[in-house]
């Protein structure tokens, strides 16, 4: 049996056109599925909705842990950030109210100023100017050459003016270097004003973004308002170029959002306005490259979901098909041995009525098999009629049928004595001779030929001489309902070794097709159902022949025959020693 | 040699009764076993040939009780219905060669009548 067979129904052998077969008081294959079916409901349902819960909650789990790391990174850069432009204003703010636009003029004073601030703070500062209120640079300190410059028509100018402090985003200006400016207006004590304005370069800014720890190819910039980069992106265009993403909507606090990449990609984009810049800080990472280890992880939880679930359908599978096959087995068992109860009483039936007949018609036959002796006697003995042949040719004929018809009593006697289970010598060609007269006839009208050849040095064998009757006439049967009128019946016998011979029987029949040979001895397998066939006559006959510890065997081509081939033993197991070996065996 | 034929069948009993003295045969028939015990009084019988089912007392019976009378007497069985009872319990009392079933051979009745009386000719 493969494994393939312990696993699945093996409906293909059930017979499809016999309503009354008993079999089908029950629907395996009905059964069979609907085990299954529950089974695995019960088993693989809340399996797999406890995976899915459990895969959807880890996910959710591990994006929101990602999305917090994003915004804890994003403020803290926002602060620094903010911290830097805001200690740079200050400092301008100071120098402002702490001179007067003449002593900023003086471009000494104004070169140790931008030592000191450059000391003082670090990188940014590039250089220092002082701007009059008619908006012309009239103190510059630094690498270009921007004295006397008008900055009247310039944006950041006006808003100065406007406002007091300005921090610009970065532009290219005069000097056609990314830059941005920050600007203190200052106030005279005669009313008029100056600026004090100082240009910072974007390195800082770049500094502190690009040393940022983020993982999943994590981006971090600045743009402004209008979605200008403020600093280069690793993926997004270089300083002063526009974004290739949408521009956040304003939002006082950080802000996590999802968006999509130019080529399609799935992006985590963090932000923040920085308060009274015109900058926005944008951290945008790959969200792909951030799953990159739970999607490891969830192969894992798909492949073990995908191998229990496998396992425990394989398991149900074999189990639901072991179980309805040894219910199935179970159920043929039951009706196979209700209808050997059947078979039993039925020959006991026939038996007694055998028995009945051949007494009844036996006492009239006795009187008459005297009478017409007598008759003979009185004929032969008294000579009174020995001349007459024709009257003692009559008697003569009396007799012969009176002998005849004693010995079809006596055999049906014989047959109905049988039937009772005894154990005894048998004489194994007497016995088939005892079977062969019932089918005589039938043989006659049919011109079946029966050949024997039992071998002389088979003795006398013990067994049960009814079963073995039994056997005998069903295998004949068999053979006669196979073979067309002229056909062929060979039995033959002979020893094989010490303790057991062989008899076969060999029709020259239809034969059996080669699919169904395996079935022949199975309950309620029948070709002939349709004619009345129960399927168990081969089936009784396989239990009989191993109820006497014998085998038998069959094998049959279609169009040339059948041979059924019986081993059987010369002495027969006590019943104990029958059932030692079958308990053991 | 004195035969005893008894059987509840008198036409049957009678008429092998008429052809066994034919041959030859001293034979004397009863249809009940009270007659066949009666048939005694008029001397002693080698051999009994006894129907194994009779109204009130069968052949065994009888048997047993011609036996206690005359040790000596043969018996030979003869029935019309062959079960396996009768079979068992006869066998035991005369061996299944003397257990004829009807209808039988005059011919072979008569040896088997000669074999059990004389058993060491053979």
């Amino acid at each position: 049996m493969t494994i393939k067979d312990k696993i699945l129904f093996p409906f293909k052998n059930q017979a499809v056109d016999t309503p009354s077969d008993p079999r089908y008081l029950f629907n395996y294959r009905w059964i069979w599925k609907l085990a299954v079916l529950l089974l695995s409901g019960v088993a693989l349902v809340p399996l797999i909705f406890i995976t899915i819960v459990d895969y959807q909650v880890t996910q959710h789990a591990i994006e929101s842990e990602f999305e917090l790391r994003t915004t804890q990174v994003v403020s803290n850069t926002r602060r620094a950030i903010s911290f830097f432009l805001s200690e740079r204003k200050s400092a301008l703010s100071y120098i402002v109210h702490d001179h007067t636009f003449k002593q900023l003029n003086d471009p000494e004073r104004l070169s140790i100023i931008l030592d000191n601030l450059k000391k003082s703070f670090g990188g940014g500062f590039v250089d220092i100017g002082v701007i009059d209120d008619a908006g012309r640079q009239r103190g510059y300190i630094g690498p270009y050459d921007l004295e006397g410059r008008d900055y009247s028509q310039q944006e950041w100018y006006k808003q100065v003016m406007e406002h007091g402090v300005y921090i610009s985003d970065v532009f290219l200006g005069y000097r056609q270097v990314p830059h941005m400016i920050i600007a203190v207006k200052g106030d005279e004590k005669d009313g008029t004003f100056y600026i004090l304005r100082t240009a910072i370069g974007i390195a800082p800014f770049e500094n502190l973004l690009s040393d940022l720890e983020m993982g999943g190819k994590g981006d971090a910039f600045l743009i402004n308002g209008k979605g200008i980069l403020q600093t280069p992106s690793r993926n997004y265009g270089k300083v002063l170029d526009p974004i290739l993403l949408a521009v956040p909507q304003y939002s006082p606090k950080t802000e996590i959002l999802e968006g999509h990449s130019p080529n399609g990609r799935d992006l985590l984009v963090g932000y923040r306005f920085i308060d009274e810049t015109p900058f926005i800080l944008m951290i945008v990472k790959d969200k792909y490259e951030l799953m990159k280890p739970w999607f490891k992880t969830r192969l894992n939880l798909i492949a073990f979901l995908a191998v229990s679930s496998t396992i425990i359908l394989s398991v149900i599978l074999a189990m639901a098909t072991y179980m309805v096959r040894r219910m199935r087995l179970a159920d043929e068992k039951r009706v196979m041995t209700l209808h050997e109860v059947e078979y039993a009483n039925k020959m006991a039936s026939i038996g007694r009525l055998a028995a009945s007949v051949a007494h009844e018609i036996n006492n009239p036959l006795a009187v008459i098999n005297e009478k017409a002796g007598l008759i003979k006697d009185l004929f032969i003995y008294q000579k009174r009629y020995t001349e007459d042949p024709k009257l003692v040719g009559l008697v003569e004929s009396i007799l012969r049928c009176v002998k005849r018809a004693g010995i079809i009593t006596k055999r049906l006697l014989n047959f109905a004595r049988n039937l009772e289970a005894t154990i005894e010598p048998i004489n194994l060609k007497e016995v088939l001779g005892e079977v062969l007269s019932f089918l005589d006839k039938e043989a006659e009208h049919r011109s079946v030929t029966i050949m024997q050849d039992i071998s002389d040095d088979i003795p006398l064998f013990e067994s049960d001489r009814g079963k073995i009757q039994q056997i005998f006439l069903n295998i004949i049967n068999n053979a006669f309902a196979a073979v067309n009128d002229g056909g062929h019946l060979d039995i033959r016998a002979r020893l094989e070794g010490k303790t057991i011979f062989s008899i076969t029987f060999e029709d020259d029949g239809c034969g059996i097709p080669k699919d169904d040979l395996h079935h022949v001895f199975e309950p309620f397998f029948s070709t002939k159902t349709k004619q009345g066939g129960t399927g168990l006559g081969l089936s009784i006959t396989y239990n009989l022949v191993h109820e006497l510890g014998g085998q038998i065997t069959v094998s049959s081509e279609v169009g040339k025959g059948t041979r059924f081939t019986i081993l059987l033993p010369l002495k027969m197991k006590s019943k104990e020693e029958t059932d030692a070996c079958s308990i053991s065996g | 040699m004195r035969v005893l034929l008894v059987d509840d069948e008198v036409e049957f009993v009678s008429t092998l009764a008429e052809r066994l003295a034919i041959r030859g045969i001293e034979a004397t028939y009863a249809t009940t076993s009270a007659e066949a015990l009666s048939c005694l009084e008029s001397g002693d019988f080698d051999v009994a040939v006894l129907d194994v089912k009779m109204p009130k007392v069968g052949g065994l019976t009888l048997k047993k009780e011609l036996e206690a009378r005359r040790p000596g007497m043969k018996f030979i069985f003869l029935t019309g219905y062959g079960s396996e009872h009768d079979f068992k319990a006869i066998s035991e009392h005369v061996g299944t060669d003397y257990y004829l079933v009807k209808p039988v051979d005059i011919d072979a009745l008569i040896a088997k009548m000669e074999k059990i009386i004389k058993p060491e000719r053979e």
